[in-house]
């Protein structure tokens, strides 16, 4: 097992190496120049060249490309060129709100998924199921923040249930804020819990398949004793598989459900500083989205396999 | 041999959508430059089928030409991905455990690492909206779906004895890859591009929502949601009739892909008859 790990975490190192020079390299590709851009039309020269040293432009590529990896790693995201506040606080203050909504979600879309799941399975063939995978194919096929814009019409505008925007505060309570991320967590759970049932539903028939199922039924077990005691249990395992994955799509996808509902996440936070050309703060959320993403799976690739053995001998 | 439900509805889906941006570049109800304010905003009628928008333009002429471009980006999209990602897997998997292959598939892996929409934002956001940039952003990450899928297809036909016969006959690895082994995967690559396909088209629409797709006043589908979004109150079809447009399409490819994953795998054929 620590060979394992020592040999996935050299393969996240490297996955984070070679993903900061992408996104520095896609970055440094971006025409215009942040220090006119900030100044506008009119700026003298040296006062744009003054700008640009204070901002640390006029070094070398790489000695900016060190110099940014070196302050990540200690925590030091920069500052930002229009804000003139560290990066740091920026995402401190907005991740509050893009993390709880993505595991919102992630929660919604497993209470969704997992009885959907194993009722389809455990009437495989018969109306329930048919009915169920008819859900989910259209749940698959339905863009997530279209069915934010439905979720909006009927729940805030005509039911008036749930306001169509905006975020209130973790400071106004746990309620009211779990209260205005709920339709943006159900808008992007839907989608995601469409796929995790028939992820579910799949990986249970294959467990029905298995010996030990016909033995638990032999001993006495009903089918649905035999599939909850001996069946979910085996099937969990691929069905975490794509949690892990989810958590990460979840937390990228809430980018354009931000833009639906104008929640201050990460999302907005890209979208903002890409068109004021707020370049450091780009490259570093985006970086930080990337670790996230690289580190939940590299974690569910431990969990993997620290549930199954076999697993750790491959690759 | 019968077709599946699948494959005759998903089909009949794609067909409509289709035929609607075929006909679009001959016909359509009414010219989408135009706009008749005095008419705006109209809900569904005789004389424009899914109504107007708040320039008074027909919705349904809009979302047929939106159907073109949301196709065009879609189907390049997946022509990249394949057209670079299976030569890959190919290669890497006619020289399967050689440093070669190893750094091709290292580096799917890396790309797989990365979010997608993130990167795609990143992209179009660089070099500037525009429907081009949308198709590279999306294409990008169909290169390591269909390396992946035509090495995994193609690993265990190297060692069946046809190949080895093709070997022995003289014909070199990559001239065995375009002459049995692509024909072999062929299925396996049908199935799984009428899935990027469909990715393809809600990738698209989602760029564009954001501002990131075309660029008006090119119409396309996620644009149309975007200005519908502050109308939804008093217009909600203007909201409605692009998402189901994007549901359909959608939901066309994803059925057509799992009819034609049952009806090419001889394997699931014999199990049904």
């Amino acid at each position: 097992m620590l060979r394992y790990t020592l040999k996935r975490a050299l393969s996240l190192g490297l996955s984070l190496v070679v993903a900061s020079l992408v996104i520095f390299f896609v970055i440094e590709v971006v025409p215009g120049d942040p220090a006119s851009f900030m100044l506008g039309l009119n700026a003298q020269p040296d006062t744009i060249a003054a700008l640009r040293s204070e901002l640390g432009l006029d070094v070398s590529k790489l000695e900016r490309y060190l110099s940014w990896v070196g302050g990540m790693l200690q925590g030091d995201f920069g500052t930002s060129y229009t804000y003139r506040t560290p990066v740091t606080e920026m995402i401190g203050d907005r991740i509050w709100v893009s993390l709880p909504l993505a595991l919102y979600a992630l929660t919604l879309s497993t209470l969704i998924a997992f009885p959907a799941g194993i009722y389809a399975a455990s009437r495989r063939g018969k109306p329930g199921d048919m009915a169920v995978m008819g859900a989910t194919q259209l749940g698959v096929a339905v863009p997530n923040f279209w069915f934010a814009m439905m979720l909006v019409l009927i729940f805030a505008i005509n039911l008036r249930w749930f306001s169509a925007g905006g975020f209130v505060g973790w400071e106004k309570g746990v309620p009211a804020a779990m209260k205005s991320l709920t339709l943006p967590a159900i808008a992007l759970a839907l989608p995601q819990s469409a796929i995790l049932a028939r992820v579910m539903r799949s990986a249970l028939l294959d467990v029905l398949g298995e010996d030990f199922m016909r033995t638990a039924r032999a001993k006495g077990l009903t089918r649905r004793q035999a599939l909850m005691r001996h069946g979910l249990r085996n099937a969990l395992i691929p069905v975490l598989t794509i949690i892990g994955m989810q958590f990460s799509f979840l937390l990228a996808g809430a980018i354009i459900i931000e833009q639906v509902f104008f929640l201050p996440g990460l999302g907005r936070l890209i979208f903002q500083s890409i068109s004021a050309r707020d370049l450091i703060v780009v490259e570093s959320v985006v970086m930080l989205l990337v670790f996230l993403v690289i580190l939940v799976t590299f974690l569910v690739d431990l969990a993997y396999a620290a549930v199954d053995p076999r697993l750790r001998s491959r690759t | 041999m019968m077709l599946s439900r699948n494959i005759l509805f998903g089909g009949l889906l794609c067909f409509m959508v289709i035929a609607a941006a075929l006909i679009s570049f001959l016909w359509t109800p009414f010219d989408i430059t135009q706009m008749d304010i005095p008419n705006k905003l109209q809900k569904p009628s005789a004389a424009h089928w899914f109504g107007t928008d708040h320039f008074g333009r027909d919705i349904f002429s809009m979302i047929m030409v939106g159907a073109r471009t949301s196709l065009a980006v879609a189907l390049v999209a997946v022509g990249i991905g394949m057209g670079l990602g299976v030569p890959l897997g190919l290669w890497a998997a006619a020289n399967s455990g050689s440093w070669l292959d190893e750094l091709i598939m290292r580096g799917n892996d890396l790309i797989f690492a990365f979010p997608s929409l993130v990167i795609a934002i990143l992209i179009t956001a660089i070099l500037g909206p525009s429907a081009v940039n949308a198709i590279l952003a999306i294409g990008i990450f169909n290169i390591p779906v269909f390396a992946r899928l035509t090495r995994a297809g193609a690993l265990p036909l190297w060692q069946r004895d046809f190949i080895l016969a093709a070997r022995v006959a003289g014909k070199s690895r990559t001239r065995i890859s375009a002459e049995h082994i692509l024909p072999n995967v062929a299925n396996l690559l049908i199935v799984q591009g009428t899935i990027q396909f469909s990715l393809g088209i809600l990738a698209e629409a989602g760029l564009s929502y954001v501002g990131l797709g075309a660029q008006p006043p090119t119409p396309s589908w996620g644009r149309m949601l975007a200005d519908a979004q502050t109308m939804v109150s008093f217009a909600p079809h203007l909201a409605l009739i692009p998402g189901l447009a994007i549901i359909t399409s959608v939901l066309g490819l994803n059925l057509l892909g799992d009819g034609l994953r049952d009806f090419l795998d001889p394997k699931i054929r014999v199990m049904r008859s």
